[in-house]
């Protein structure tokens, strides 16, 4: 990537301005590529050392409330006792109390069926505003978006007043007569699901709506051409082009759904298992740094992992298609 | 042009007046919103037949071709195929298949999964499949492509694999929409060839849309002369270049004199018409051009002899002089002046390598055609 820009750098300015211009644009191409790059190692990499080196120490009645903590002042061996203290023991502690490692597989469990039901809805959204005229596009992207105006905690705490048993909702299936006792949605995992679908449905269904935008609708009417009924056409030919917006739409939506911590707090119920409660309840009730380190240690290789796995197989089969 | 010229001389169904249509536009019209991208139009194409639709951008060609094809409804009217009424089917259950003036090729599949797929809704076997598509890689020569994406292939290979995709069904009728636009001259020709050979061979209708009239001249039995969503005529190409209805038509394929003027005398066979410059024209094929008319007289340039003393002996002999010229190598044309002022086209071929009567710059020149070398037109 690196060289590919570099080359084409300097062929990019004309050839009547001389070599000053060329050192200049190499010079902007590579400043393009580092400025990513450094905003990364200073807001991801560097946090994450920090978070990892707390999860390899030890609780301490101190402030704060871990040791060891680096002294520059003690110089290389005062440093090097410090690394010595550091132990995976944290870790350990992780896969022993089941607690921990239901609280992952609830958060996934929970981060997957949100993602898949975001999806399903996002889906038809994103089409319909692709199909829409172009003249109304831009107001529909608008409504979309319309809901980050107002907070996301009071948005949140609006859900529960729809959906407590004396809720909106209810009164409404009462008045309707569909149902006559209240349904019990908020402290329960329906809550949750609704909660974070809700939340993160622009993320599902932006990527969704840049891909499906792109598509060439005639494409569509080709394949009817060839005998291919609209469902069929759909699955054979919308769906794949539509892909690489599904996957950064479940992306975006799984990996802070997993983690996500003020929806099951508000919504779920104290009785609901998911790791970024666990993660708060630790860091703040338990002031265990080291733990709730570990568990966000644990918590990003789980999703790290995957991730560059699945981009990995990806950039292996455009390889194969070229 | 191998053995195609002998089929075609013989092909004439649209003359016999017991032959079934089997395709028929019936008084369609097609409105976006209030504009009339086809206006009440009706044409009858025949089974095997080459039929061209020619016209302006934005005549209505493509229209033409996606209420055939079930993308578009007509907005009234009727289309019928071999007898039956086409409205309400939808596109995947009509025997028509449509080559997309775009291409439409599924970018996320390769050239032989895009040339099959219109195979594998039929159903049809997996060998058969693979056998009728390595045809298909041969017929438009990209063999050595079948593995590659669209995006891997330049605009023409594009064109022939949209091409292959859309002759691998063999329908009954096949809409191409602009099928060589992007082509060089020189792999169109062949291919021009290619596509009347297939036709042949296959026996299938073709209908193709094109703005080139040498191409439609070359490749159609027939040709539909299209102006903002009507029929101007349909005609072979000889007629359509030799006997055009109007003004229009005549204009639209290859050069034209017109030679405005009213009827002065009227036979039954004959007419004579005074120029505005009081220049008296003999003709005959009058048509039906009434005494007193205002009418165009349409001749084509290589129709009238331009010689640099005055001709004995010729119907119709008008004074001038060679206000421009152009040597193409195989012909010269000139541009004759004529007195009233009006420019002449006439052209010549370079039948002996050195003229024995050469013409230049402003000289005096004296252009002459027979009384049957042009139309009368009244529209
Ligand atoms: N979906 C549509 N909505 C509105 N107007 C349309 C639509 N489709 C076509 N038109 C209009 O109808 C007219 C005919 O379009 P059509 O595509 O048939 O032209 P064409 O003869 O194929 O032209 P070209 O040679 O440029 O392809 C054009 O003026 C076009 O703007
Ligand atoms: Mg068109």
């Amino acid at each position: 990537m690196a060289e590919t820009t570099l080359a084409t750098a300097p062929s990019a300015s004309p050839a009547a301005v001389p070599q000053q211009g060329t050192w200049l644009a190499a010079l902007t191409g590579r400043l393009v590529i580092i400025i990513p790059y450094a905003w990364l190692l200073i807001l991801f990499l560097v946090p994450f050392l920090i978070v990892f080196k707390i999860s390899l120490s030890q609780t301490a009645i101190a402030m704060p409330p871990y040791s060891p903590t680096f002294d520059l002042s003690a110089g290389i061996t005062g440093l090097w006792e410090s690394f010595r203290e550091f132990s995976f023991d944290n870790y350990l502690w992780l896969t022993d109390d089941p607690l921990y490692v239901n609280a992952y597989v609830s958060s996934v469990v929970i981060a997957a069926i949100s993602t898949f039901f975001a999806l399903l809805i996002g889906f038809p959204i994103a089409y319909g505003m692709a199909r829409a005229p172009a003249t109304v596009r831009p107001l529909l992207l608008m409504l979309v978006i319309l809901p980050f105006w107002t907070s996301f905690l009071i948005r949140v705490y609006a859900w529960i007043g729809i959906l407590k048993p004396e809720g909106l909702l209810n009164q409404f299936l009462i008045w309707t007569g569909i149902i006559d006792q209240p349904l019990i949605i908020l402290n329960t995992h329906t809550a949750i699901f609704i909660g974070i679908v809700y939340s993160y449905l622009p993320f599902m269904v932006l990527p969704l709506y840049s891909a499906l935008e792109k598509m060439d609708y005639s494409l569509i009417e080709a394949a009817q051409d060839l005998g291919c009924p609209p469902i069929s056409a759909f699955w054979k030919i919308t769906f794949p082009l539509a892909m690489p917006g599904i996957v950064a739409g479940c992306l975006l939506v799984f990996i802070p759904a997993t983690g996500e911590f003020v929806i099951p707090d508000l919504l779920g119920g104290s009785q609901t298992l998911m790791i970024g409660k666990t993660l708060w309840n630790e860091f703040f009730s338990n002031r265990d740094w080291p733990v709730s380190s570990a568990v966000a240690v644990i918590l990003l290789l789980m999703l790290v992992v995957p991730m560059m796995f699945f981009q990995q197989a990806q950039a292996k089969a455009q390889e194969q298609g070229r | 042009m191998k053995s195609l010229g002998s089929i075609r001389r013989s092909f004439s169904p649209w003359t016999d007046p017991a032959a079934k249509p089997y395709i028929v536009f019936e008084n369609v019209t097609k409105k976006f919103g209030d504009f009339t991208a086809v206006n009440n139009l009706s044409l009858a194409i025949y089974e095997r037949e080459f039929f061209a639709l020619l016209g302006a951008s934005g005549c209505g060609k493509s229209t033409l071709l996606r209420m055939l094809a079930g993308f578009d409804e007509p907005t009234s009217g009727r289309i019928l195929l071999d007898g039956q009424d086409l409205r309400g089917i939808p596109p995947y259950r009509r025997p028509v298949n449509m080559m997309f003036q775009s291409y439409a090729l599924f970018p996320h599949m390769s050239v032989e999964q895009n040339i099959a797929f219109g195979l594998k809704q039929e159903g049809m076997p997996k060998a058969d499949i693979d056998k009728r598509v390595a045809d298909m890689l041969k017929l438009v020569k990209l063999e050595q492509f079948a593995k590659r994406k669209p995006h891997q292939l330049s605009g023409g290979q594009r064109q022939r694999v949209a091409l292959a995709r859309s002759v691998a069904k063999r329908p009954k009728v096949l809409l191409l929409d602009e099928p060589l636009g992007a082509l060089d001259k020189k792999l169109r020709e062949e291919t021009q060839f290619e596509l009347m050979d297939l036709q042949q061979n296959l026996g299938l209708t073709f209908v193709v849309v094109t703005h080139d009239q040498e191409e439609a001249m070359t490749m159609a039995d027939r040709i539909a002369i299209l102006d903002k969503g009507q029929v101007m005529q349909v005609a072979t190409p000889a007629e359509v270049y030799e006997a055009p209805v109007s003004r229009f038509v005549a204009n639209f394929v290859g050069n034209v004199n017109m030679l405005e003027g009213t009827v002065a005398e009227r036979s039954e066979k004959t007419a004579t018409i005074t120029g505005a410059s009081g220049a008296q024209i003999r003709v005959e094929n009058a048509g039906d051009a009434t005494a007193g008319s205002t009418v165009a007289f349409a001749i084509r340039p290589e129709k009238i002899k331009v010689s640099s003393r005055k001709p004995d002996g010729a119907a119709n002999v008008m004074e001038g002089e060679i206000y421009d010229l152009a040597y193409l190598g195989d012909m010269t044309v000139y541009h004759v002046r004529l007195v009233d002022g009006q420019v002449v086209k006439a052209s010549a071929l370079n039948s002996s390598r050195i003229t024995e009567d050469p013409l230049s710059w402003n000289d005096k020149a004296w252009i002459s055609f027979a009384p049957d070398a042009g139309v009368v037109l009244t529209r």
